[in-house]
């Protein structure tokens, strides 16, 4: 059997339209930071009993979180002043369907745990979550894509604000039921990843009880290759960039194969953590970083990495050591390093460098890392540095990574442990009977091929287009679309065509929300343009205007048929000769000028038949 | 709910226990997971495993599944908890009674047990540690729910030696529901105390992270220690927020919220000090700290009863109730009134020797049996009134009056722990 390059799994997290999952505030995000109160989290005792006082402390630097609780989606359960009440039948039911869909093994009784999370992210310190289904799977181009876990779980609360000793929280998104799916690690190449996600959705949505926009689904990607590690991407909002993540990964763990395989090479020993104050030599530099840092009685900390030239930034930039350094440099709340590889540049010249080379008593081959920054800070960030340079020399360390919006992703946190789970015991358990499953059987909703046959069928769309539309989730805006402005054709080939169009052509077309989409057919169907002039209008959307002022920038304001006909009168006459040589057959060579005159503003068959009109008024 | 005999036989059969691994096998399906504690409101046939992933999931069994036994678990080898050691640290004594605040799971079977150890308790909270010498044991483990005078008396009695012992303070450990009652109690039972007892409650148990168990104590010690206060008093939170509390007089605090932090509030007054980022502010007079040697006078006639007026109440109900008891204290409507049949079957019961306190409902307020002609009436017929004394407090103290007063309608009407005050500060 032939070793895959690459390996992925996804865990899928998508909010379910329903109240809240432990009681019945309205599941809505707010525009609200009244009504806040304090509170701290102190992890608990060890399943020894014996509390980790090394843990404590950690918990206590953290001090305090902030929660805002915003009235009518928050109430004593989220503040956890009020035990929660049952789990929401809606939603449960829902997950019972969607396990049901995917031909998982349903539990007969649901446990809700309680899995510990201290960042403050839940009031109580847990996550409320139940395991309500196993071992499913999906059919993907004739592969079984394996299914291991259905999970009915709580949304967390929203991080709004954080500062100096304290976060701030909102409660209105905790306790929004969440499903949370985990497939197997099945999945080989970065399409299969996005195809996958983009059939689960479509899944997930066919429930018609899930939250649709930005936000409402999040997904967390588990890549690994061979020789390298499991790395996990979490909170992916943008199914598109789901393979430009798995790619990014892939070429990562490879680049750091290599830089491992370049030390090995060099026979690179383990870096020791020897950091050196060298505040001196950059007393006079103008660096703007160094200058704040000093300025602030920040100081200037250097370790020197023996044998690490060249692979911090090097090979025409396919090197890129130094940013893994920084990234971890970084959770110790400095804005980052310097290293050699990359100096001088940056307002740090060339005797900046040399001084230090001098210091550091470099020699061929090394590289160094300074730091500037409040001194204790520096000093754990090289710290750092120094470890995650010697994990280079092993290969690809385990950790969890944040998404980037430009597809690449950041050094987060090691990959956690087991989560300590124990049980839920202000939530009964919930029996899941043959009667309720037969009903859940009887009432499936309809499936995604089922969906484009009645497309086709009631909306006269082509088998491509309805496809296309179901797979890509747009299916339930296709029909606000074609029910709202009875253009279903104008609406396919907006969904189908011009959106993937402008993606192409790099426009930001997630500047166009549902709502925007629905108001520029609206004004489309008030015959404020005409249907030619959409795309266009889309485009100039893509810039963040609404509809009605992408049409006033644009100009087009659709032109009655008294001014259109004068404007084709005026065309066909200054052509008069030609008119009158080819008769009717000039229609075709004169919609050009015609249209570049009217698009936008007249329907092109109404184009047409003016046009057909005043030639007819020309010829005997 | 238990497990279904068949069921029950099966795992007996297998000597399985919580906390062994089984394998069930059910149709095509196998489970292999931790065996956990039957939930109440589990189904009898249904067997709870706790996954590899964590996760417990129920299964039901029926004849034809299999069931195996996997593994059993050694038994977890407990720590050696670290003596505190005797500094200069003033030594707190905690008394433990049980309650939320001393209830924790067993992460290996998932079993909530409602009594931990005091013990247990201060190495959850180390940093009790670093301001006192504490000297920890369980008294009781109940609920509050279940505490009963006797617990009361018991109580006192330990207390009471605490503080001979020289003792810098007691913390009390307690059930929320009827801590009021217990603070109550202790205040008129110790009488004279050289320093504080401060009982301490939890509205969410301590297993959790957002536990107020831990913020609370650490706020009790602080306040015994550092202020100069020698009063029977109950430390809760003052606001959802872990860094206000609120200090009452136990004869003063009353349960208002049956699951909110802030759930305990002092009535008809401020409380005796609030705890805020800002400070303590102290707003009471109060008793200070001293060498005096502790009496405590546990008596209580037990044959009390508490009533709750209401519109429609008939004698005949509570005749029994009144006629067996040898105290009755009613919580009144408004001012302190019941209905005219009332009034005379309360009139009898007075001449009969039962003494009747009235209080009432409205909690706020002092009662004033002399605007309506309905409180003239009880007046007449010899209902002891008592100011602002709230009818929990009135029943804790009737009983003690009781057994310890040779005059207590005299007894009832005299402050003697804070618990009444013929005037009331205006608010707005």
């Amino acid at each position: 059997m032939s070793e895959h390059e690459l390996t992925c799994g996804i865990e899928i997290h998508q909010q379910l339209d329903t109240t809240k999952l432990f009681c019945s505030c309205r599941s809505e995000l707010v525009e609200s930071d009244e009504k806040t109160f304090l509170r701290r989290l102190r992890p608990t005792a060890s399943e020894m009993g014996e509390m980790d006082r090394a843990a404590l402390l950690e918990s206590q630097k953290r001090l305090f979180f902030r929660y805002q609780a915003p009235p009518g989606v928050s109430c004593l359960v989220e503040s956890d002043e009020e035990p929660p009440h049952v789990a929401d039948v809606e939603a449960t039911d829902t997950v019972l369907t969607f396990a049901t869909m995917l031909n998982a093994r349903i539990v007969d009784e649901i446990h809700f745990m309680r899995k510990l999370v201290i960042d403050g992210s839940n009031t109580s310190g847990f996550q409320r979550t139940a395991l309500i289904a196993m071992d499913g799977h999906l059919d993907l181009n004739g592969r079984k894509i394996g299914i291991q876990s259905i999970c009915l779980e709580e949304d967390a609360a929203r991080k709004v604000d954080a500062g100096d000793g304290e976060i701030t929280y909102r409660l209105d998104r905790l306790g929004i039921p969440l499903i949370e799916i985990a497939t197997g690690p099945d999945m080989h190449t970065p399409e299969e990843v996005k195809e996958v996600a983009l059939r689960l959705g479509t899944l997930l949505r066919a429930t018609k009880r899930v939250k649709r926009g930005i936000g409402s689904i999040r997904e967390d990607l588990n890549i690994s290759i061979p020789g390298g590690s499991r790395i996990e991407i979490k909170g992916v909002q943008e199914l598109r960039l789901l393979p430009l993540y798995v790619e990014n990964e892939v070429k990562r763990q490879r680049m750091l194969l290599r830089i491992r395989d370049i030390l090995s090479e060099r026979n690179v020993a383990e870096v020791g953590y020897e950091p050196i104050d060298v505040t001196d030599i950059f007393k006079d530099c103008p660096s703007k970083v160094i200058k704040g840092a000093l300025k602030d009685k920040g100081k200037v900390i250097a370790v020197k990495l023996p044998g690490f030239a060249g692979v911090l930034n090097g090979d025409g930039g396919s090197l890129r050591f130094g940013s893994e350094l920084a990234g971890r440099a970084r959770t110790r709340g400095v804005k980052g390093i310097f290293h050699s590889d990359e100096l001088p540049a940056y307002g740090i010249e060339q005797p900046y460098v040399d001084a230090l080379n001098e210091r550091l008593s470099m020699q061929d081959g090394d590289a160094f890392a300074i730091c500037a920054a409040p001194k204790r800070k520096a000093m754990e960030a090289l710290e750092l540095v120094v470890v995650r340079a010697n994990e280079g020399l092993v290969g690809v360390p385990e950790e969890t990574r944040d998404p980037l919006p430009d597809g690449s992703s950041r050094y987060s946190r090691p990959l956690p442990g087991a989560a300590r789970m124990y049980p839920e015991t202000d939530v009964p358990p919930v029996r899941v009977d043959e009667e309720r499953l037969k009903k859940i059987e009887d009432n499936l909703p309809e499936l995604p091929d089922e969906v484009i046959e009645r497309l086709v069928s009631q909306y006269k769309v082509n088998d491509q287009q309805a496809a296309q539309l179901v797979r890509g989730g747009k299916d339930e805006l296709f029909e606000m679309l074609a029910k709202g402005s009875d253009m279903p054709s104008v609406a396919a080939t907006t969904l189908a065509n011009t959106f993937p169009e402008m993606e192409r052509d790099g426009l930001n077309v997630d500047k166009i929300d549902d709502d925007g989409l629905l108001s520029a057919f609206r004004l489309l169907s008030e015959g404020r343009f005409a249907k030619e002039a959409l795309p266009t209008l889309l485009r100039e959307m893509c810039s963040g205007v609404t509809a009605a002022e992408a049409i006033e920038k644009l100009g087009l304001s659709a032109m009655d048929s008294d001014e259109a006909l004068s404007v084709v009168r005026g065309i066909v006459s200054e052509r008069r000769d030609f008119v009158i040589e080819k008769g009717m057959a000039a229609i075709g060579p004169l919609m050009g000028p015609v249209m570049a005159e009217l698009r936008g503003k007249v329907d092109g068959k109404e184009a047409n038949a003016l046009l057909a009109k005043c030639i007819k008024e020309l010829i005997p | 709910m238990s497990y279904s005999q068949t069921l029950s036989d099966r795992l007996d059969s297998l000597q399985a226990a919580n906390g062994d691994v089984l394998r069930v096998t059910s149709g095509d399906r196998t489970y292999e997971g931790t065996l956990m504690p039957h939930h109440d409101f589990s189904d009898p046939d249904v067997l709870v495993l706790k996954l590899k992933s964590g996760y417990n999931v129920g299964i039901r069994i029926d004849g034809a599944d299999g069931i195996e036994l996997v593994q059993r678990p050694e038994a977890p080898i407990r720590k050696q908890k670290e003596k505190t050691v005797a500094g200069d640290k003033p030594r707190i004594a905690i008394i433990g009674t049980g309650g939320t605040i001393a209830s924790f799971v067993d992460y290996r079977t998932g079993a909530v047990h409602p009594a931990l150890s005091t013990d247990a308790l201060v190495s959850q909270v180390p940093e009790l540690g670093d301001l006192a010498e504490i000297d920890s044991k369980v008294l009781f483990s109940i609920f509050s729910e279940n505490m009963a005078p006797q617990h009361w008396q018991e109580l006192a009695l330990a207390v009471a030696n605490e503080l001979n012992k020289g003792a810098e303070a007691v913390l009390i450990p307690h059930g929320t529901d009827t801590m009021g009652y217990t603070a109550a109690a202790l205040s008129f039972m110790l009488g004279e105390i050289p320093r504080p007892v401060i009982l301490v409650g939890a509205q969410r148990s301590s297993d959790r992270p957002s536990s107020d168990a831990a913020s609370n104590l650490l706020a009790a010690a602080r306040f015994a220690i550092e202020q100069d206060v020698a009063e029977v008093c109950v430390l809760m939170h003052d606001s959802p927020s872990d860094d206000s509390f609120a200090v009452h007089f136990g004869t003063r605090v009353r349960k208002m919220h049956t699951s909110r932090r802030d759930a305990f509030h002092s009535i008809n007054v401020a409380p005796l000090a609030n705890i805020s980022p800002g400070g303590v502010a102290v707003n009471h007079p109060h008793r200070r700290k001293g060498d005096v040697k502790v009496e405590a006078r546990i008596g209580l006639e037990k044959d009390v009863v508490l009533l709750q007026y209401f519109p429609g109440m008939r004698p005949w109900h509570f005749e029994r109730a009144i006629s067996g008891s040898h105290g009755a204290v009613v919580a009144g409507s408004g001012l302190g009134h019941v209905n005219k049949e009332m009034v005379e079957f309360i009139s009898k019961a007075i001449y009969g020797g039962t003494p009747v306190v009235m209080t009432s409902q409205c909690l706020n307020g002092a009662t004033n049996l002399g605007v309506y002609d309905t409180g003239r009436d009880l007046l007449k017929a010899g209902v002891i009134t008592v100011d602002d004394m709230l009818p929990e407090t009135a029943y804790v103290k009737l009983m003690w009056s009781l057994a310890n007063s040779d005059d207590v309608a005299k007894t009832m009407r005299t402050p003697i722990a804070n618990e009444m005050s013929e005037r009331r500060e205006m608010h707005v």
